[in-house]
């Protein structure tokens, strides 16, 4: 017997559920149904038994191009490492009081009291994240707790709630409620008997019931168990006020205006799922850590102008940023991690495929402004510690610091994470305007106090940094068919690596294993040699 | 505010391709709040708010020799428009593509004002041209992007 409507196959099943939920559901249920792996890390390479004399030239400083650096020199590789900063670490960084930071059109001083910081890159790491958290604890980076889920946050929307925020508790536990209100109307109007039997629909009434804490005629009202959930209007005490009064729920049209599903959604995803973890002082501990083993080896300010092999090596041309010397470094291989937005603009000698390739992958842009604020008034007045307010407006979200709860003096806010249309709009401000507009944008969430207590701004604007260009690599199920296994391919003695060479983009998840796939095949071909 | 349009970024019945590239490029990336910003009608609005992020507020662009956004202003390969829509709608690349984030009426709208403020290129581009691009769907001319 065939059902027309229900999936023959697995396959099936997973192309439905894509045209039905998105992306994003597919590819949960491909995690649920074991074919999405969580990360596809295994181990250190564990690379030995380099031939006598091998070189490799490692383009970029960043976290996968140090790693390959670390690993390659442990199997016994003569490395050398070419960095177009003045700094190691990419995208891994962190911005401290007396830090500069430079974009295309503007210089920014940072003006953080001693010990506040700024992740303006990477900032959390799943646990999911092996190869991330295998090379903290290796390199002595000591990790804590990132706190990514807190109910007690705050969502905003221009058009729900008249713009007033609400606490994501609330709206969640009405969305649970009125659609579980919904559900258990369509089955008592026998709307879905034939979908269901008629134990599994006494089931569903039942889970309807208590899931969506519903009363006894299955409706979706105010009660002393639904303020269990959602809170009160007077919370329970002691004495002779001890009784709590639970407050009215939000009624549909309200919470649907809310879009809550965009935020459930977001938090479903396996990346977006606790535990996370944060280095302790700064996620360019992770960089730094790495440097300390590979420093030695980085040439810095060099700018890379040219790549050519031939059948015994490869040539980097490179002009020193500082003292415009030119100069020409050799080795027998390379690993090549600069973003394929600087990459397409240098003269590089790889296949047709691979050029075509490197320019068809736009880069994604992204914008993050730290607010130094003086005092924790959101733990003090509205019990936040951790976890991110999200609003409509261009700023995204406000999240709240992980680390230092209950402390005194001043903290950092981020106050600002768009990709996309939010980004472009802060990116292109002046720095001083994108912390007013931070300020303006961040009050709603806490009105008597965000500009009061204001006390240092600092942002990042991904696509204003001269190294990079953009945030991080922007591919599609079509242009990861047409390009991503040209991008990847060994070619004669060339190999591209960091995150935009992996299915983790935006993740140092990817950087890392981008790098140890990369390396490994160069190993390969070089112990073939 | 009238003369904006709501554009959500995540719904609004854009293609899911497009819709992801400028909010959530790819799977399980690291993101923040999905913002849903009003974008403009008018070109030098539209300009300021979305373009001037990496080509800046003068149109000139910038970076560093190696590393480089392409001014816009004074910009030879803008004198055929047909080029200048085809990137816009297509991007070319680190730039994404905006065909599906921005209307028909925003693209010709900023073309025209990228080529007639900050060149002198008399011809607008018309609607009739977006479509007749799309339609045809060319590919994206090669060129040196950054110098």
């Amino acid at each position: 017997m065939t059902d027309p409507v229900l999936p023959t196959s697995r396959r099936d099943l997973l192309t439905m559920i894509g045209k039905v939920g998105g992306g994003a559901a597919l590819y949960q249920a491909m995690t649920v149904m074991g074919h999405a792996a969580e990360s596809q890390f295994t181990g250190p390479p564990g690379l030995s038994g380099a031939k006598p004399g091998a070189s490799v030239l490692v383009l970029g400083a960043g976290l996968a191009g140090m790693l390959a650096a670390y690993e390659l020199t442990k199997a016994g590789y003569k490395v050398q490492i070419l960095e177009a900063q003045n700094r190691a670490g990419g995208r891994n960084m962190s911005l401290r009081g007396g830090d500069t930071v430079t974009e295309i059109g503007s210089v920014q001083k940072v003006g953080f009291a001693p010990g506040n910081y700024l992740n303006p890159g990477p900032w959390r790491i799943p646990h999911h994240h092996r190869s991330v958290l295998h090379y903290c604890k290796e390199l002595g980076v000591e990790l804590e707790p990132y706190i990514q889920n807190n109910t007690n946050t705050f969502v905003h929307r221009k058009a729900a709630f008249g713009g007033k925020p609400q606490r994501y508790r609330d709206v969640v536990t009405d969305w649970k409620g009125h659609v579980s209100e919904l559900l258990g109307k369509a089955l008592n109007a026998g709307a879905l008997d034939q979908a269901v039997t008629a134990e599994d629909k006494a089931k569903l009434l039942e889970a309807m019931r208590s899931w969506g804490v519903l009363d006894k005629s299955m409706a979706y009202v105010k009660s002393e168990k639904l303020g269990e959930q959602r809170g009160w209007d007077r919370p329970p005490g002691g004495g002779v006020n001890g009784a709590p009064i639970p407050n009215d729920p939000f009624s549909l049209s309200d919470t649907l205006d809310s879009k809550i599903w965009e935020a459930l959604g977001f938090f479903a995803e396996h990346v977006m799922q606790p535990s996370m973890f944060q280095p302790k002082g700064g996620m360019d501990h992770i960089g730094k850590a790495f440097q300390a083993r590979v420093g030695k080896l980085i040439r810095y300010n060099t700018r890379v102008s040219k790549i050519a092999k031939d059948e015994r090596g490869v040539t980097a041309s490179w002009t020193d940023a500082k003292t415009g010397m030119t100069g020409e470094t050799r080795a027998d291989w390379m690993v090549c991690t600069i973003p394929a937005t600087v990459l397409g603009q240098i003269d590089i000698q790889v296949s047709e495929a691979k050029k075509v390739a490197i320019k068809a992958l736009p880069y994604g842009n992204s914008v993050k402004i730290g607010l130094e604020m003086k005092r924790r008034f959101w733990e003090t007045e509205d019990a936040i510690y951790g976890g991110s307010s999200f609003t409509d407006a261009a700023i995204g979200l406000v999240s709240y610091p992980s680390h230092g709860a209950f402390s005194d003096g001043p903290a950092v806010l981020l106050g600002a994470y768009p990709f996309g249309l939010g980004a472009y709009i802060l990116a292109g401000m002046t720095p001083e305007k994108r912390i007013e507009a931070a300020l303006e944008q961040g009050s709603v969430f806490h009105p008597k106090h965000y500009k009061s207590e204001f006390r240092s701004g600092v942002s990042l604007a991904w696509s204003r940094m001269p190294w990079i260009l953009g945030c991080c690599a922007t591919w599609t199920e079509e242009s990861r068919a047409a390009h991503y296994q040209d991008l990847v391919a060994m070619d004669g003695r060339i190999v591209l690596a960091g995150e935009h060479c992996s299915y983790y983009g935006c993740w140092q998840e990817g950087a890392l294993l981008s790098s140890l796939d990369a390396i490994t095949r160069l190993h390969q071909r070089a112990s073939a040699a | 505010m009238p003369g904006y349009r709501e554009i959500s970024l995540v719904t609004g019945g854009l293609p899911l391709a497009a819709a992801l590239a400028l909010s959530s490029p790819g799977r399980a990336q690291d993101r923040g709040g999905a913002s849903e910003v009003a974008v403009a009608d008018e070109g030098r609005e539209i300009y300021e708010q979305i373009c001037q992020a990496c080509h800046m507020a003068d149109a000139k662009g910038g970076g560093v020799p190696g590393a480089m956004f392409p001014a816009l202003a004074g910009n030879p390969r803008l004198a055929d428009h047909d080029y200048a829509s085809i990137v816009v709608l297509k991007g070319r690349g680190g730039m994404p593509w905006f065909s599906g984030v921005l209307t028909r009426p925003q693209i010709a709208a900023v073309l025209n004002y990228v080529r007639g403020h900050f060149n002198t290129y008399p011809d607008a581009v018309t609607l009739a041209d977006l479509d007749r691009i799309s339609t045809a769907n060319p590919p994206v001319p090669d060129c040196n992007c950054g110098h």
